[in-house]
């Protein structure tokens, strides 16, 4: 409530010649989180989104703070649109966020390229042909646990999210691919810190192993607390609790842990090589997934850009669904509802020198789509 | 659900309930001595957290960043009263609101300004990581149970000093009639900047405390800051029982609710649906806890009755 009003960042890149005048520039409005819990997120999206779009003199970027605030973002998306006349959106992190500003924006005629959150509802009956999401659909890196869970022997797991619409469809995509029983399941509130209660009742439970999705702050309590409980059951989760942000705050307490994820800065290939070396330079530390997709979604931009001019919306979209550019996940490309097919891996967190960063272990899911595509007609 | 879970529930709430008794402390005495409503009270909070982490990284001692955290919060404290809030004192509420809201901006951008917006890390020391078997089969976080002995010693030392000193009389005396005691000589300027000071401690030290086993960011103390008065307002406003009684109220109610509810729905649904209705639920009952205390007791538990 009493957070940040006027946190607001406002850059303007450009506004080039008239040489270019006719051709394929663009208005994009970034709604992110850049300030309060959960900022480092929104920060990493954005830096990795700009590199993308460094030197692209074509491309004007309006940046905004949402303050992890559903009626904050509803008005920056308001003003983007009606005011600032922007062609895309993108850039927000949390799914109740998405939920309250993508149907909305979408039905205006505006394209939105989602660098994060892609909750349920947008994937199945409410997806948009003006909607698309570069991450994954919410249900992905969740699925890909569920699975090494199973293969990892676990039988009787307890799990946990925050109570919003990603900590549900974490949950529900977990227990779609894990074969074993549910020692507990919890939803905790979204931004809580201390998860003295629930950990209590994990260690009552009997579970043989833990399964939680918590991201950002909230997984650092998280996983420190649990560190401190005396439990020793071992825990799986999805990349965000254990991102390149946030494993220095976790500390020692997150090695060896396994966790799902698209992307990883060992991943061998060339754009993602550039990728790494380039964000090192650019703000002088590692990138995290966030990081990934705000660059993919850059660099996925640029490739329609270059293809159709934005006013032409349906050449535009083709040139989008196209996805013609080089992913730093490698192989990526979108599923009939306009999410990505990609392969997930399974990483395991790993000290190179002083520092905690993951690497790649195996391939948890190949070539995976999602659960909704039925569901979506467009 | 076992006894031993049970127990350890209820311990939680404690340990909860004095870590919201440090920050609402200062918050109540503030608010009963000064009249003034200070927003601003969880960026002290904040100082604490990031000064202690600061100080462990450079030094490495978690003794030293829990000083560091009262040190830097005091300071913080009594700097912000001789430049902004001594200005206030006499203005209307709204005035007061709105200056304190933009010191919660000012501490926060100027933190993210000089640690970054990521999380600090802050480390458990050896000597209170892990367990302890309390009885019977109850193991306890030695952590936490060192957070309520803290508690407890801060609760006596404040108790003492309100009820049993010279300055505690001078408190008390400002809170019912603060010209009269001017008038007696007693220098209240001073007062007021040592009381804003020690809230601010309070405040730093809760920071430090509960930032070991959370995590260091920037906002994170706003969050606490909305507990912190419906513990005062539930408390009495002014009464450091009040705060005391209502902490713990506040603390064993959230922490028993987070936990009873959903296991009480488990009866009549589904767990899925229990577990996400129930929590629902739990998040609200503090402040279905504090609509009723209010409905009974427009001045709180432990408020001067109005006549």
């Amino acid at each position: 409530m009493f957070k940040l009003i006027n946190s607001v960042i406002v850059l303007s890149v450009l506004v080039a010649t008239s040489a270019f005048a006719d051709g394929h520039k663009l208005k994009v409005g970034m709604i992110t989180t850049l300030s309060g819990g959960g900022s480092g997120l929104g920060i990493d999206v954005r830096d990795g989104f700009m590199l993308a779009i460094k030197n692209n003199k074509n491309i004007e970027i309006i940046i905004e703070d949402d303050q992890r605030k559903p009626d904050i973002a509803v008005q920056l998306a308001d003003k983007m649109i009606q005011s600032e006349k922007v062609d895309v959106l993108t850039g927000i992190i949390w799914s109740n966020l998405a939920m309250a500003v993508v149907p909305a924006a979408v039905n205006q005629g505006k394209f939105y390229l989602s660098p994060n959150a892609g909750p349920s509802a947008l994937a199945g009956k409410g997806c948009h042909k003006n909607y698309f999401n570069v991450a994954w659909q919410n249900d992905n890196l969740h699925e890909a646990a569920g699975g090494h869970a199973n293969s990892a022997g676990f039988k009787k797991t307890f799990i946990l999210a925050p109570n919003y619409p990603a900590g549900k469809d974490a949950l529900t995509g977990f227990k779609r691919y894990f074969k074993g029983e549910l020692a507990g399941e919890i939803y905790t509130k979204l931004g809580q810190k201390d998860y003295s209660v629930e950990i209590a009742q994990i260690r009552a439970s009997n579970a043989d192993s833990i399964f939680f999705f918590l991201p950002g702050g909230m997984g650092i309590g998280f996983m420190k607390q649990y560190a401190q409980s005396g439990i020793s059951i071992p825990v799986v989760g999805p990349a965000f609790s254990f991102d390149q942000g946030i494993l220095k705050a976790v500390g020692v307490a997150a090695l060896g842990v396994k966790n799902t994820s698209q992307w990883s800065k060992d991943l061998d290939n060339e754009a993602n090589k550039t990728f790494v070396a380039d964000f090192r330079k650019e703000f002088g530390r590692l990138p995290s997934l966030y990081a990934s997709q705000g660059y993919d979604t850059g660099k996925l931009l640029i490739s329609a850009m270059e293809k159709a001019n934005v006013k032409d919306a349906d050449s535009f979209r083709d040139a989008i669904r196209a996805a013609d550019f080089d992913s730093t996940r490698g192989s990526f490309k979108f599923a009939s509802n306009h999410h990505p097919i990609q392969d997930i891996y399974v990483r395991e967190v790993i000290k190179e020198g002083d520092i905690l960063t993951n690497k790649i272990v195996s391939i948890g899911l190949k070539d995976h789509s999602n659960a909704y595509v039925d569901q979506c007609s467009m | 659900m076992t006894f031993e879970l049970f127990i350890e529930q209820l311990l939680n709430g404690v340990q909860f309930g004095f870590m919201l008794f440090l920050m609402s402390a200062g918050l109540t005495l503030i608010f009963g001595v000064m009249g003034l409503i200070n927003l601003a009270h969880g960026s002290f909070y904040m100082v604490g957290a990031f000064s202690a982490a600061a100080v462990a990284t450079v030094f490495g001692s978690f003794w030293l960043s829990l000083l560091a955290s009262l040190i830097f919060a005091s300071l913080a404290g009594v700097i912000v009263e001789v430049l902004v809030i001594r200005r206030l004192y006499n203005r209307d509420h709204l005035d007061q609101v709105l200056a304190t809201f933009a010191l919660i901006l000012l501490f926060s951008e100027s933190v993210r300004w000089i640690f970054g917006a990521y999380p600090l890390y802050l480390d458990v020391p050896d000597i209170l990581s892990g367990t302890i078997q309390i009885m019977g089969g109850i193991y306890y976080s030695k952590y936490r149970l060192f957070i309520i002995m803290v508690g407890l010693l801060l609760s006596i030392f404040l108790f003492f000093l309100i009820g049993k000193t010279n300055l505690g009389v001078q408190i008390r005396a400002g809170q019912h009639d603060r010209e009269m005691i001017s008038a007696l000589g007693v220098d209240i300027s001073k007062l007021y900047t040592f009381l804003f000071g020690i809230g601010a401690a309070l405040a730093g030290l809760a920071g430090a405390l509960v930032g070991t086993i959370q995590s260091v960011e920037v906002g994170m103390g706003e969050p606490v800051l909305i507990l912190a008065f419906v513990v005062i307002v539930i408390g009495g406003i002014g009464s450091i029982k009040g705060a005391l009684v209502a902490s713990l109220i506040v603390g064993c109610v959230d922490t028993m609710g987070r936990f009873l509810v959903p296991w009480l729905l488990t009866t009549i649904t589904d767990p899925s649906t229990a577990m996400s209705i129930g929590s629902a639920i739990a998040s609200m009952l503090i402040y279905i806890l504090m609509a009723i205390v209010l409905i009974i007791r427009p001045t709180g538990l432990f408020g001067k009755v109005l006549t």
